[in-house]
């Protein structure tokens, strides 16, 4: 099982295709629509989680998207983590189920693995300090104008 | 040696410091030391045990005189950037609690809540040198004419900012876990249902406490790390409570004393006091508290030998009992359980989630120990110790 949260953004004149239809019946993909912002002649935004038997198998999935003109991005890269504002609690790592955020031992300090990071943003509002950042755009920007 | 009673005095270790002969070591490093070298020879050689944590600590503020203007105004109340002060004080004194969340926080309407900013968080803010919006309103005297108040004012403009915390440092702390079969959003953090993570909030073999299970030399003058500056222990802090069940080495087995602490904010840095939203919870901050430790004998060095193995603490379920009220454990922990990463909860294995920063408590100590080696900290011998309930 391959499981990972995408970005991915819409030219104006691909809005009224079914690609989530196609990326089921032809690439066998299971989907998650986290959070979707699509008008019709607008540019349009969708987080998708998307789920294969294998790495390969979203890979394809995602080379028909980009085939469609869709612009593909993990949503992994859009998240960071600020050095200066986290104080290495490690309240973070219950949330964090791919293990991207873990404790390295004996020291006890928080490590982000943004390799690992699937995405799904759980930490940035469990973060007491929000030191966890999530962005969309060009600007980084906060949990609260972001839930997912 | 091993026959040779070690005892020495306040005014000895302190001469040692201002000589720069002393030795200082942490909490971490004189578990090794205790464990090599045994107590008596610990004692002979180590003269201060320096301690730390960084966590959040609710019971936290500051008190602060915003200055008078022309008509006077005797304050009732009173916001920093919308956050709430208590004004019963006198004319333009308040104290602002780190607790108090911002008037138009939405709080749990939309839960859970994410309580973006609060009484801590203007207190960081001060410490970062940016300015906050003073609002004040009035009933209006003879002698204070004055309605209303709105200036921006910086850390500078205070004529006094006194960091105030009526308890901290608590003494050990539960282990939370949800029972239940929802998420639930604590003090503790989140916890998922079922028993699927285990949070915990203490610095263990660091903490301040922990080192002086029975109040031997902390008390009412002991000289402190706080926010980055340094403060006193002021007396016990709310809640203190020395009677609770201890292990051998006199290590309470639950959350037991606490201090009650203070120190001049202008000395303090934001590095070391960050204001925190704990999801669905509220607001506080995160303070950094560090207390040293005079090794006056070798029951003080088995005190501060104490280990993580040695520590334990209580299973708590938040998910039904807290709220209840219910006194029920669920297990006994040790600090190097719950440090290791998993523990057993009604025989499963459970996920374990530190909350208080070892890094940053290891950090204090180490800043604590460096200021007292370079002779630019010393100790202050307690004018009455905190009561140990005997």
């Amino acid at each position: 099982m391959f499981t990972q949260i995408y970005l991915l953004r819409f030219p104006k004149d691909t809005s009224d295709q079914p690609f989530v239809y196609r990326l089921v019946k032809e690439y066998d993909i299971e989907f998650n629509i986290l959070k979707a912002d699509i008008l019709l002649q607008r540019e349009g935004v969708m987080i998708i989680e998307l789920k294969g038997s294998t790495k390969n198998n979203v890979k394809a999935g995602l080379d028909f998207l980009r085939e469609m003109g869709i612009k593909v991005e993990r949503l992994a890269a859009r998240i960071r983590r600020d050095d200066e504002k986290c104080f290495q609690c490690g309240a973070c790592t219950a949330v964090c189920s791919a293990g991207a955020l873990y404790i390295k031992r004996p020291e006890m300090s928080v490590i982000f693995d943004v390799e690992k990071c699937t995405g799904c943003s759980l930490c940035v509002p469990l973060c007491p300090v929000r030191a966890m950042e999530v962005s969309l755009g060009d600007t980084w920007i906060l949990s609260e104008e972001f839930t997912v | 040696m091993a026959n040779k009673k070690i005892t020495k005095t306040y005014d000895e270790i302190n001469a040692r410091i201002k000589a720069g002969e002393a030795v200082v070591v942490t909490a971490e490093e004189m578990v090794g030391i205790v464990h090599q070298e045994g107590v008596e020879a610990a004692a002979a050689r180590v003269d201060v045990v320096t301690t730390g944590t960084f966590a959040p600590m609710c019971s936290s503020g500051m008190f602060f005189n915003f200055g008078q203007m022309t008509p006077t105004i005797k304050a009732s109340k009173v916001w920093l950037n919308k956050v709430a002060a208590y004004a019963g004080l006198a004319a333009v004194d308040a104290y602002i609690g780190v607790t108090e969340p911002a008037e138009d926080d939405p709080l749990n309407k939309i839960y859970p809540g994410e309580f973006r900013y609060g009484g801590g968080h203007v207190i960081e803010n001060l410490l970062r040198g940016e300015k906050v919006l003073l609002e004040a309103k009035a009933y209006g005297t003879d002698c204070y004419a004055a309605r209303k108040m709105k200036k921006e004012i910086g850390l500078d403009d205070l004529s006094y900012a006194l960091l105030c915390n009526p308890r901290n440092g608590y003494q050990n702390y539960n282990c939370a876990v949800n029972l239940s079969d929802k998420t639930v959003y604590t003090y503790m953090g989140m916890l998922k249902a079922n028993c699927r993570n285990a949070n915990f909030c203490s610095a263990g073999e660091l903490s301040p406490l922990l080192n002086d299970p029975l109040y031997k030399t902390i008390g009412v003058g002991t000289r402190i790390f706080l926010g980055g500056g340094y403060g006193y222990v002021t007396w016990k802090g709310t809640q203190h409570n020395p009677v609770v069940p201890r292990t051998k080495g006199g290590v309470p087995t639950k959350p037991a004393g606490t201090l009650m602490v203070q120190g001049d904010l202008k000395q303090m840095s934001a590095d070391w006091l960050r204001g925190v939203s704990i999801q669905g919870y509220g607001n506080t901050m995160a303070i950094g508290l560090g207390v040293p430790i005079p090794i006056l004998n070798a029951e003080m060095a088995e005190y501060t030998g104490v280990s993580d193995n040695d520590i334990v603490t209580q299973v708590i379920d938040y998910g039904h009992d807290y709220t209840n009220g219910i006194a029920r454990s669920y297990g006994e922990v040790s600090y190097a359980q719950l440090k290791s990463g998993e523990i057993i909860v009604n025989g499963k294995k459970v996920q374990t989630v530190p909350l208080s920063s070892v890094v940053k408590a290891r950090e204090i100590a180490e800043n604590l120990k460096h200021q007292i080696k370079s002779g630019n900290f010393l100790l202050n011998k307690p004018a009455e110790l905190l009561p140990d309930g005997a």
